[in-house]
């Protein structure tokens, strides 16, 4: 017990639990990138934690520096000489070898949409562009309808039958196809962005954050306007989200 | 002297380029849209002269509000001490207030130069701004030089005029503020103006442009915190290099006072953060997705680790803190649960809502988002997050503040309740608010973080209304021990001011690469060479070595501004310097941390 009243082996057991949990207790895992960041935090935090008073520091400085000039303690010290340069060098082989994957990837969360964009030579205005079947809510169900079949001929392959992007297509694509049922995707947007994805796909992604890697056609050869409004409503009907609203300007 | 002389030089130097501007812009439109700065190139040029200038700017405009405001407090109580800071923190100010004027001018310089076109235009828009901003620059000018070198002169019986020209100088600095806020968001958001870009009617309706208002209020309490954190480094300086106790002591508590300015305008920063960026959204969707999800999106994240570092180290240097103050033992068992929330905060803060990901982990996530992790990464999870840290730093103050004493009134028991009840709905509905989020659509969910925001500033007023009365008074256990703190809380204060100022110079870069190809948003198109949207690593260098000149120079002004006493020795100033307690009991009370003098206590 008294072992665990040393500061020292507190630190030490905190980032081992830390570990332990971040890395076992979230499934699937985090990602490495995440990890990393969230270990950091946790590292900062006991150091502050150890350090935030005087006699905490002395307590837990003692072991390290026992460690270092105490003569006692020869054989450890030249364990930790040993051990340490070879950790960092396992460390260093893994950042550099050579993997069969692709390198991590930096993604932005959206593409910024164009103020306009050009449909089949008619100018569509994106900015403030409210779906405009909604309008008609007598025929709500025959267009939701229509934007299932459209989903199912075009979509269903990529996104899935779940609308989860795990599409029959989905595994060969990197990144893979959006995941409509994400509160993080579809009902964060307007359905204007929508309109303008689905119009323009990846080939109209805008320049920056470049390269998207997006695989997504752009569908405006082969729906019409009303044919993509349809599937957009269909895409939030089916997964219960909402289509974000506009915010009102000065 | 030499401080007078560069000012004057630098004001002089602005005038005589005033009355050439519009003759500058008639010949920059026969010449060429742009020339190319050697070696570095324009857009570079213009980059690090900006930025230093602000930060020189921010601090000029900053540290007075305080100073001035601490000037007050030592003149109503009676206290030289808070006289002797203020004037410190003055000093500190006219140090760097000819080199604002000097970098002010060469930005000047620089657009009219190497930008003839862009400057033409904004002449066109704004020209008779610049008659005013030149007589606010005058104003201010002189009130400064008459509050810093009319201390003696106005002390006394006239102290409160003395006072008076410390507020007219804010007065006068905040009105600067805002005329060059007008420039620089119209360059973002573009108001008053017709199809071709030519102002429609008055020249207000540009100047009352959509992100304007949200800019005045960020930058202005924005400048007071990079004022405090500056200010509390300078201490931190002095404290390191001070060679007696007495010097420690006062740097110590010099240090203690900026962070403390500093940590409270921070802690309302980030409202008006998140008002401006309302703002942004509002005014262009598309702009506010670049800003937030599009190709700067991994910035915040940049921005959310900074500001994790800056509330962790704030905490950090309130709890070593403590231990100069006898009695405040009794607190340490809380310091546990703060790192706890602070570090889940910060972990919140900090999850990016698209992750940096193999194809390995993409595929065992079923997608770009984690399934888990991915909730953390929308701005329920964020508001939810910074106001936990936001409400945990209010507490980490309250206990400093109440560290060495023990309330004598009868009602304590029920008044503590009270707080510690008020600081527990404020979180009850923070986390409310930030689940329930989830469940409800994207615009009913911003609406939230009002409510989130305004939980946490009731508690905040609630809880400083019962402590102010029930400490008044109060049993002392011991009076502060200044000059005793440890050394390294000292380079935690310096870490706070570089954080600070990094950025600074982030943000910065945030709210002008927004305009991406453009001069003026969707007006004036940026053709030059150097029209790219730079990347992140690109201008987070960039942004670190400005960040490492303005230091440098930091530093040499201090410098220069130390040698001036050196050759004064045995003065310090307008007036003796007042005896801090250096180790002993000598002159030190809690008033440094209410603000009372004292004969009040």
């Amino acid at each position: 017990m008294n072992l665990l009243r040393s500061r020292f082996v507190q630190a030490v057991l905190i980032l081992v639990i830390a570990f332990v949990v971040l890395r076992f207790g979230i499934r699937p895992a985090a990602p490495w990138s995440v990890l990393t960041l969230y270990m950091s935090i946790v590292l900062l935090a006991v150091l502050v934690f150890v350090s935030s008073d005087s006699d905490s520091w002395r307590d837990f400085v003692r072991p390290i520096r026992a460690l270092v000039v105490d003569p006692d303690q020869r054989v450890g010290l030249l364990v930790f000489l040993i051990v340490l340069p070879l950790l960092l060098g396992y460390y260093a082989y893994t950042q550099a070898a050579a993997k069969p994957q692709a390198p991590p990837e930096l993604r932005a969360v959206h593409p910024a949409p164009p103020a306009s964009i050009q449909f089949r030579g008619k100018e569509i205005q994106i900015a403030g562009l409210d779906n405009p079947l909604r309008k008609d809510q007598a025929s709500f169900k025959r267009h939701v309808a229509a934007g299932a079949e459209i989903y199912i001929r075009n979509c269903v392959y990529c996104h899935g039958d779940n609308l989860d992007g795990k599409g029959h297509f989905a595994h060969g694509f990197n990144p893979p196809p959006a995941n409509f049922q994400d509160p993080g995707t579809i009902a964060m947007l307007q359905e204007a962005f929508l309109f303008w994805r689905i119009a323009k796909g990846g080939p109209g992604l805008p320049k920056e954050s470049t390269p998207w890697n997006s695989v997504m056609p752009a569908w405006e050869d082969r729906l019409t306007e009303e044919q993509t409004w349809q599937v957009i409503m269909y895409l939030y009907d089916a997964t219960g989200q909402h289509p974000r609203r506009w915010e009102e300007g000065h | 002297m030499r401080r007078r002389a560069w000012t004057a030089l630098a004001v002089v130097a602005l005038l005589t380029l005033l009355p050439a501007l519009p003759a500058l812009a008639q010949d920059a439109a026969k010449e060429p849209a742009y020339r190319a700065f050697p070696l570095i190139g324009s857009r570079l040029a213009v980059w690090a002269v900006a930025q230093l200038h602000l930060n020189f700017a921010a601090f000029i405009l900053g540290v007075p509000i305080f100073a001035v405001i601490i000037e007050i407090i030592g003149w109503r109580t009676g206290d030289a001490r808070y006289d002797w800071l203020s004037h410190e923190f003055v000093k500190l100010t006219f140090a760097a207030f000819s080199t604002t004027a000097l970098l002010g001018a060469l930005l000047l310089f620089l657009f009219v130069a190497y930008y003839p076109k862009f400057w033409t235009y904004m002449t066109s828009i704004f020209f008779p701004t610049y008659w005013v901003y030149a007589l606010l620059f005058f104003a201010e000018t002189f009130t400064v030089y008459v509050w810093y070198y009319g201390w003696d002169w106005l002390s006394g019986p006239r102290k409160g005029i003395h006072v008076g020209l410390g507020v007219l100088s804010n007065l006068f600095g905040t009105a600067i503020l805002l005329v060059a806020n007008s420039w620089v968001t119209f360059m973002i958001s573009p108001a008053g103006i017709d199809e071709s870009g030519a102002l429609k009617g008055s020249v207000w309706a540009a100047i009352n442009n959509f992100t304007w208002m949200p800019i005045n209020i960020h930058r202005l309490i924005a400048n007071i915190v990079f004022g405090g954190t500056i200010a509390a480094a300078y201490a931190a300086f002095r404290f390191l290099g001070a060679k007696t106790d007495e010097e420690r002591a006062r740097y110590d508590w010099m240090g203690y006072i900026g962070n403390f300015v500093a940590l409270s305008a921070f802690i309302v920063l980030p409202f008006a953060g998140y008002y401006l960026g309302r703002e942004i959204y509002a005014f262009n969707q598309t702009m506010g997705i670049t800003m937030m999800g599009g190709f700067m999106s991994w910035l915040w994240i940049i921005q959310a680790i900074l500001i994790g570092v800056l509330f962790i180290g704030s905490n950090y240097y309130l709890w070593l803190g403590m231990e100069r103050i006898p009695g405040s033992e009794r607190y340490r068992r809380y310091v546990p649960i703060m790192i706890g929330i602070l570090a889940f905060g910060f972990m919140v803060w900090a999850t990016p809502r698209s992750m940096v990901i193999t194809l390995d982990e993409a595929r065992a996530m079923g997608g770009t988002h984690h399934p888990v992790l991915g909730f953390l990464g929308v701005m329920s999870a964020k508001n939810t997050a910074v106001n936990m840290m936001i409400l945990t730093t209010f507490l980490s103050f309250v206990l400093y503040r109440r560290a060495n004493r023990i309330s004598t009134k009868s009602w304590v028991a029920t008044g503590m309740m009270i707080q510690w009840a008020a600081l527990g709905l404020a979180a009850a509905v923070v986390v409310f608010y930030g689940v329930y989020g989830y469940f409800v659509e994207s615009l009913v969910r911003i609406g939230f973080s009002v409510y989130q925001v305004l939980a946490v500033l009731a508690a905040i007023v609630v809880v400083m209304a019962i402590d102010i009365p029930m400490f008044r008074g109060a049993r002392s256990t011991g009076t502060i021990r200044w000059g005793t703190i440890a050394p390294r809380s000292q380079y935690v204060l310096i870490l706070l001011a570089v954080t600070f100022t990094w950025l600074m110079g982030l943000m910065g870069f945030a709210r002008s690469g927004i305009r991406q190809h453009w001069h003026v948003y969707g007006v004036m198109r940026d053709n030059s060479v150097d029209a790219v949207t730079p990347a992140i690593g690109y201008a987070a260098n960039m942004i670190t070595t400005v960040t490492i000149a303005f230091f440098a120079l930091v530093m040499f002004i201090f410098w220069l501004g130390g040698l001036g006493e050196k050759g004064r020795a045995g003065e310090s100033g307008h007036a003796p310097t007042p005896v801090f307690a250096g180790g002993s009991d000598a002159g030190s009370t809690d008033e440094s941390r209410g603000g009372r003098s004292p004969r009040r206590s």
